[in-house]
């Protein structure tokens, strides 16, 4: 099939950005959209032109590398994957793709697709780890966490840190990020010593670091790769006022 | 160069114990005084970072992805072995040592192996005190699940992402560290070179990523965290940027690279589907506790696999090895189903598939455990393929996955240049010729956490360190030569991708050099892969800026080190002169197509030492004692 792609090209993070038209022939729907990128970049090479940077490790959805706002939106068309899982099968022949990165003030372009998701390292600094120093922990099975609590956990631990949640939020909050985390520590017992600081110090890096408010909108669990819910955000809000309150 | 492992004395249960009581302590205060360098952040970089922050040495942490959470180890997905024995069915550091070392078909140190087996316990625990969200029961007990190669259900597991949740623990511990201000991070920076001052480790030479500029850092020690070098076949199922570029150049400045052949095929990954690909996803070895391996008894045969009854059916693996059927190490399961598919039982459109089914296990389980014991996997494979598992059986085919080989280390895990350690995948030193599955995170995780921290206070409390600067000698040079390279690559402005000549690079090391090596092969291996080299250096076309963030001139280097290694590869898999484990060359098997070993000649680490560009590597040999595990001819019939 033949695709017409659109694609925000942008240098760095000074200068301005615009879309660039690049016709695509004879893609294969088994294809993934990250290698008919790869094929448009050997193209561009190929002509001795600069190819289009995108950041991408793992291509198997688990990195949380890859990323772009695909017609837009977040990973692409398709529910629970990330764009290195988007097969080209989800697009039909003449399609007009449109390409851009994440847009949102915490997450500045650092050149085409590619941006800067440091902010999201400094709020898990801001307390996102239990303080276990190496050695001198208890056997594993002298801490009991009932399977229910565990799966809970887990599902909430499985963010792979993409800020798609960020990208398609209309105020470009990162609660989703941020309450995965809080959530999964806020339910294992390793993590009740410092549940309060952990809410209070997490939250409030994430506004300085410039992410927006939530206004329950909730694109951010329809767009999440691995499905992270909402729920979370409801339990960071309760542990966030307690902590306040209390 | 005479080699000496350090491998301390006394019987094997107390090496370890013994040695740690004989190491040097640095001084709770003088710890700060310390700087020491820490290139990459998986699971080995970042537990170590992590560990020797607490420890209170000033850490330097440098990766080439923006975060410590995008590493390699990330993509782990089956899970970690450790001796625990809570399922009660006879598990001991003794068993874990011994399948590790039979596993690895008597390649490996059986010191350090034994210390491998005796820390992992406390990995599990570690994991669990920082919020790891493992596998339980309803009591709330930790569950475990059996791996190849093992006959007992050792292995942990959080879901199909347990390295996910171990990199994120270990990052978390990394983080807190940051927050302290004991380590500095340094995202999106490529070590290009390491500099050695006065025979010792002193710094590295970094790219920054964003601007292109090259830095230069300083500290006590260099410790190499930087993954596998499985990239060099092209297709694998590592991450596209996993490369070899660290330990290489490290190796071009003396540090020695042990075993380069001893490379893991593992046998379930899904097929090739076109040209175009560009890596290959595995299907963790889980996935063989309920799977079942399978090809139709009549060569190529077309039908649906739910059209082929029961009795046409050849469950190959579990006929010619009843013991451990499916569950036999991966280097056997990966040579059965090549030569399934070499002799036309292949399955799917290429042929080169064999089926492994989950129908049984549905049937007798039900799909939700099924699907919680492997839900993302099969999600996974139904998204790539479009094929759902739960209602027709998989198609795989082994791909490369892992390597042994890597960097020499002594027991110590430091490289034959005095202040350079290795740890994780990038040294070489506990899996031998073939890895266990569950072993590698395990691995990393016993370098960063308990090995090394002890090790390298050793190294520091034993040595003086002049003051040394960025403007020394050493590091100018250092830096004009990556800046020369890097302009060389820019101007050659040719007519071939990158990625063009790492395919056929790929290609040659695939056809010649992988799941089944003979000398014909290697000796045209050894031909082509210079006059491929020559012609990357000739022909490679770099687009862009080398003042921007520019991805095909971080491939270039990492190709052009790719082109050198995997000359060594072959010439390593040429000289060695016997089949063990992933290593298997055609000319060495029993009546029964299984992997020849020669103690007599060969029971040695080859360690191979860098001459410079023109002269070929030369051999060191460090021959390996077995005390305690009498080597035999593995069996897992
Ligand atoms: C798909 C898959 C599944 C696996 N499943 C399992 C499993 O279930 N159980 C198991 O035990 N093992 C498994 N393994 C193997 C295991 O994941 C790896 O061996 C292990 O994670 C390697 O960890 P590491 O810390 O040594 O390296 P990596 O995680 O590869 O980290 C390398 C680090 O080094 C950095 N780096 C590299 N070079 C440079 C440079 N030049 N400059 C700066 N930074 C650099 C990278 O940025 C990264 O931070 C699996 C492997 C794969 C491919
Ligand atoms: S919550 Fe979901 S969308 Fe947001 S960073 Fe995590 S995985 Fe990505
Ligand atoms: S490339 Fe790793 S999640 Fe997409």
């Amino acid at each position: 099939m033949n695709i017409t792609l659109k694609i925000w090209r942008q240098r760095n993070r000074e200068t301005e950005g615009r879309f660039e038209t690049y016709e695509m022939k004879d893609v294969s729907p088994d294809m993934s959209f990250l290698e008919m990128l790869d094929v448009l970049n050997i193209n561009l090479i190929k002509k001795g032109q600069d190819p289009v940077a995108f950041d991408h490790d793992c291509r198997e959805g688990i990195c949380g590398s890859c990323g772009m706002m695909i017609n837009g939106r977040a990973h692409g068309p398709g529910r629970g994957a990330a764009t290195c899982e988007l097969r080209m099968r989800k697009f039909q022949d003449g399609d007009v793709v449109t390409v851009e990165p994440w847009r949102a003030a915490a997450f500045p372009v650092i050149k085409d697709l590619v941006v800067d998701r440091s902010a999201f390292d400094r709020i898990m600094q801001a307390g996102g780890y239990v303080s276990a120093k190496t050695g001198g922990v208890p056997d594993g099975n002298a801490i009991l966490i009932p399977k229910p609590i565990a799966d809970e956990a887990m599902d909430a631990a499985s963010c792979i840190g993409c800020g798609a949640c960020v990208a398609a939020c209309p105020n470009s909050s990162a609660m989703l990020f941020v309450a995965a985390k809080v959530s999964q520590f806020a339910l294992l017992p390793q993590g009740q010593p410092e549940r309060k600081t952990r809410a209070l110090r997490m939250v409030e890096q994430m506004d300085k670091e410039g992410f927006g408010n939530c206004s329950n909108n909730y694109a951010c669990e329809a767009e999440c790769p691995k499905k992270i819910s909402v729920m979370h955000i409801a339990r960071l809000n309760r542990e966030f006022i307690k902590a306040k309150v209390f | 160069m005479k080699l000496d492992a350090k491998i301390p004395d006394g019987p094997i249960e107390q090496k370890w114990s013994n040695h740690r009581f004989h190491l040097k302590l640095v001084n709770p205060a003088n710890k700060r005084k310390y700087t020491i360098i820490v290139v990459g952040t998986g699971l080995a970089g970042a537990s170590a970072s992590a560990s020797l922050a607490e420890l209170g040495y000033n850490v330097l942490a440098f990766s080439y992805h923006e975060s410590p959470r995008r590493a390699h180890s990330i993509a782990a997905q089956g899970g970690i072995n450790a001796p625990k024995n809570y399922s009660n069915d006879g598990d001991s550091i003794r068993r874990l040592f011994y399948d590790t070392v039979k596993g690895g078909d008597y390649r490996s140190r059986e010191a350090n192996v034994y210390r491998l087996a005796e820390v992992s316990g406390s990995i599990i625990d570690q994991c669990v005190a920082q919020g790891v969200p493992f596998a339980r029961d309803y009591a709330g007990y930790l569950d475990n699940r059996s791996f190849g190669g093992a006959q007992v259900a050792r292995t942990f597991y959080a879901r199909g992402q347990t390295g996910q949740q171990l990199l994120l623990g270990a990052y978390s511990a990394l983080c807190r560290q940051m927050d302290m201000g004991k380590v500095r991070f340094f995202p999106r920076r490529e070590m290009i070179d390491l500099v050695v001052v006065d025979g010792q480790a002193r710094g590295i030479v970094a790219r920054n990523m964003v601007n292109g500029i090259l830095e230069s850092y300083t500290a006590d020690a260099v410790v190499l965290a930087t993954g596998g070098y499985g990239n060099v076949f092209f297709l694998s199922t590592n991450a596209k940027a996993s490369n070899a570029t660290a330990v290489w150049r490290a190796h071009k400045k003396g540090a020695l690279f042990a075993n380069p052949c001893f490379t893991q095929i593992h046998p379930t990954c899904i097929p090739q589907s076109g040209q175009y690909q560009s890596k290959l996803t595995l299907m963790s070895e889980s996935l063989r506790n309920d799977g079942r391996i399978w090809v139709p008894k009549k060569k190529g045969d077309t039908r649906r696999p739910e059209d082929i009854p029961e009795n046409e059916r050849d469950y190959y693996l579990e006929r010619l090895y009843p013991s451990f059927g499916n569950l036999v190490p991966r280097d056997v399961a990966s040579r059965r189903a090549k030569e399934m598919c070499d002799q036309g039982y292949g399955v799917g459109p290429t042929k080169l598939a064999v089926y492994l089914d989950f129908s049984d296990a549905i049937k007798r389980l039900g799909r939700q455990v099924i699907e919680e014991r492997y839900g993302n996997l099969f999600d996974m494979y139904h998204e790539i393929t479009a094929e759902d598992p739960y209602k027709t059986p998989m198609r795989i085919y082994p791909a490369v996955h892992y390597t042994m080989g890597g960097l020499w280390v002594d027991y110590n895990l430091m490289s034959t240049i005095p202040g350079l350690y290795v740890i994780g995948e990038a040294n070489f030193s506990d899996h031998g010729a073939n890895r266990l599955g569950a072993s590698a995170l395990m691995q990393g995780l016993a370098d960063g956490y308990f090995i090394l921290p002890y090790t390298i206070g050793d190294y520091l409390a034993s040595h003086s360190f002049k003051p040394v600067k960025t403007d020394h000698a050493e590091f100018k040079k250092a830096e004009q030569e990556t800046e020369k390279s890097i302009k060389k690559l820019m101007a050659i402005d040719g007519k071939k991708t990158v990625d063009e000549f790492h395919r056929e690079l790929g290609a040659i090391m695939w056809d010649h050099v992988g799941m089944a090596r003979n000398r014909r092969g290697l000796k045209k291996a050894l031909e082509m892969i210079p006059a491929l080299r020559e012609e990357f250096w000739k022909n490679v076309r770099v687009t862009g800026s080398d003042l921007d963030l520019n991805v095909e001139l971080e491939k270039a280097g990492r190709v052009a080190d790719f082109l050198e290694l995997g000359e060594l590869l072959a010439r390593d898999a040429l000289h060695r002169e016997e089949s063990c484990g992933g290593h298997f060359r055609e000319e060495h098997q029993t009546p029964e197509g299984e992997a020849k070993r020669n103690d007599a000649k060969f029971s040695y680490v080859a360690a191979w030492e860098y001459q410079g560009p023109k002269r070929t590597a030369t051999l060191n040999k460090e021959p390996l004692k077995f005390e305690v595990v009498k080597p035999s001819q593995r069996s897992y019939k």
